[in-house]
């Protein structure tokens, strides 16, 4: 199966990446939580819904490890436990938004987040505002693990959680209720003539989006240690937006190779051209816009299928 | 044929359907009856309100004055959801088709509407269900473009596509709004044939709009006349089509009956 073996491959690119550059197993496990927060917007995409306040759903999983860490040490418990607000906070949210469509279901989603935003901000007390909260570093299976060997941990329980989440979501877009995603963009109407509830159908993505957007924020709070109300702030949900055209909406390969290549540009970028990093990024999505609509996933089939008459 | 011999009630009744938008009264009193296991073919000019009686039956729109029931049981006013839960499907003057989406995976889409659509992990295309897509794109002559894309269908087969996706919902009542319009000539006989065939085995009852009077007189068991949101005349196709007054309405000729 070729997807699976584009899977293996990059994992083993990954996997080789953080081990000679170790400053780089920090920015591809963020990338990789990037990725698992994309790889829901992209469902919602293939219904044709642009979702500008999914940082929401990072956030609220950021913050619960953040409140939880206390009570709880463990990083297992600890992700599940941002899945399950998050996942609560998608079936609240998603009950309203999936009535809406197109720009209003976009603007409704950046109105919940930038709530969100303001209350983290404003309750001092409870979240320390800008200032943000600090999180000890939780131990796995029990282990207290140090420097690296933290880092190496949480970069492969990010392979893992990104390699399960693929699996089920390529699962799901193969059945009904997946395939009728796009149905939903393209005919909405047929759907409810056949008996399906469209609002249904974009709910339950919408639920599945908000759980991987915090096991995302989860996996950023304990690679990063520190949450702060950026997370939420809509430039951020914008990124995820971006991320996920970037990659490309084709397959579950998409949002990861899609967040990937963003954190890498990002950081060499920023490296290299301190001023105009964000510049260069523009650049990259316009070119890839103008050039391949398809995303970075779309070229890399191009490039396949070129490859197969050659040889 | 069927349609003369009465059952004790209709399946669907409408009584009285008023509909106005703007001037334009699209209904205007409509009273119509459809038994049990009988095809109905609607005929009438453009216009004349054929398309908003099926809008109105599927809960697409809803009536100003009037009820419509369905297996004895009040529907005005329900959504075209609960419409078809209870056993009444409909095909569309113009296609509505998943655009994106194989001519296979269209009919596999509302086959999974009946059952199973929400198991998260089974696949659409299982082979069960392929096989039973299949086999109601074959009644079509569909098969070989069972992997082609909706969207690059010709306009005959986009037709036939959105009926079949009708069908598959296993209705007791299919509406068909113009099913063969756009089908060539030469298709159009056979695959009403099989169609109408495959109704009646398995005991669907069926109301067409239809152009075509020769499919008209082919296939329906009775004929209801559409003019200016009224119904100008009903019953059994020799009688309906060869009077002067329908001809003149729905032709838009002077034809001498003969
Ligand atoms: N949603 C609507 N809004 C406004 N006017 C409408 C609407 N639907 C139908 N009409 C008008 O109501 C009248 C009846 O239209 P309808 O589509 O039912 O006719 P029809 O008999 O199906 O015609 P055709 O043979 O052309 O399909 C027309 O004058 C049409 O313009
Ligand atoms: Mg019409």
């Amino acid at each position: 199966m070729p997807l699976r073996l584009a899977f293996a491959v990059g994992f083993l690119a990954l996997a080789l990446l953080a081990a000679l550059q170790p400053w780089l197993r920090f920015v591809l496990t963020l990338a990789l939580a990037t990725g698992l927060a994309v790889l829901g917007i992209m469902m919602l995409l293939r219904a044709g819904q642009v979702s500008f306040g999914h940082a929401l759903y990072v956030a609220v999983g950021a913050y619960t490890i953040a409140f939880a860490r206390p009570q709880l040490d463990d990083v297992l418990l600890l992700l599940a436990a941002a899945v399950l607000a998050a996942v609560v906070a998608g079936i609240l949210v998603g009950l309203f938004v999936s009535r809406y469509r197109d720009i209003f279901f976009g603007m409704l989603n950046l109105a919940f987040s930038m709530v969100v935003y303001s209350l983290l901000e404003k309750l001092y007390w409870l979240t320390r505002g800008t200032d943000g909260i600090r999180v000890a570093r939780p131990r796995l299976f029990g282990v207290a693990l140090e420097g690296a060997r933290y880092e190496w941990a949480l970069f492969a329980l990010a392979l893992v959680c990104v390699a399960i989440a693929a699996a089920l979501v390529a699962r799901y877009l193969r059945a009904p209720a997946g395939e009728a995603l796009s149905a939903l963009k393209t005919r909405e109407t047929r759907l409810e003539f056949a008996g399906v509830s469209a609002r249904r159908v974009l709910f339950q993505a919408y639920v599945v989006s908000a759980g991987l957007a915090g096991l995302g924020g989860g996996i950023t709070a304990l690679a990063t240690l520190h949450v702060t109300p950026l997370l939420v702030y809509w430039t951020h949900s914008g990124e995820l937006v971006f991320v996920a055209i970037l990659g490309g909406t084709a397959n579950v390969l998409g949002p990861f190779l899609g967040a990937v290549v963003f954190e890498l540009v990002r950081v060499h970028a920023a490296a290299a051209f301190p001023d105009a990093w964000q510049m260069i990024l523009g650049l990259v999505l316009l070119g890839i816009v103008l050039l391949a609509a398809r995303g970075l996933v779309g070229l890399l089939e191009e490039l396949g299928r070129w490859w197969g008459r050659r040889v | 044929m069927v349609g003369e011999t009465r059952v004790s009630s209709p399946l669907l009744e409408a009584r009285g359907l008023v509909l106005a938008f703007g001037g334009v009264r699209a209904a205007d009193g409509i009273d119509l009856d459809v038994n049990e296991g009988e095809i109905l073919a609607i005929i009438g000019p453009n216009g004349a309100g054929k398309t908003t009686f099926l809008n109105m039956v599927t809960g697409y729109l809803r009536p100003q004055a009037g009820s419509i029931r369905f297996r004895g049981r009040e529907i005005t006013g329900l959504t075209p959801r609960r419409i078809v839960r209870l056993g009444i499907a409909r095909s569309f003057q113009i296609p509505q088709l998943f655009t994106e989406h194989t001519v296979l995976e269209n009919l596999a889409l509302q086959l999974a509407a009946r059952e199973g659509f929400w198991a998260p992990f089974a696949p659409l295309l299982s082979r069960a269900r392929s096989e039973r897509a299949l086999a109601l794109l074959e009644r079509f002559g569909l098969g070989e473009l069972a992997s082609v894309r909706a969207d690059a269908l010709d306009e005959g087969a986009r037709k036939l596509v959105d009926v079949a996706m009708a069908t598959a919902l296993a209705p007791r009542l299919l509406l068909m709004d113009e099913p063969t319009s756009g089908v060539a000539a030469s298709e159009k006989h056979a695959i009403m044939d099989r169609l109408v065939s495959a109704l009646r085995r398995e005991g669907v009852t069926a109301v067409f709009v239809e152009h075509d009077m020769e499919v008209v007189a082919r296939h329906a068991d009775r004929v209801a006349v559409w003019s200016n949101g009224k119904i100008l005349a009903q019953g059994p196709p020799a009688t309906v089509l060869a009077d002067p007054a329908v001809h003149r309405e729905v032709l838009g000729v002077e034809v001498a009956p003969c």
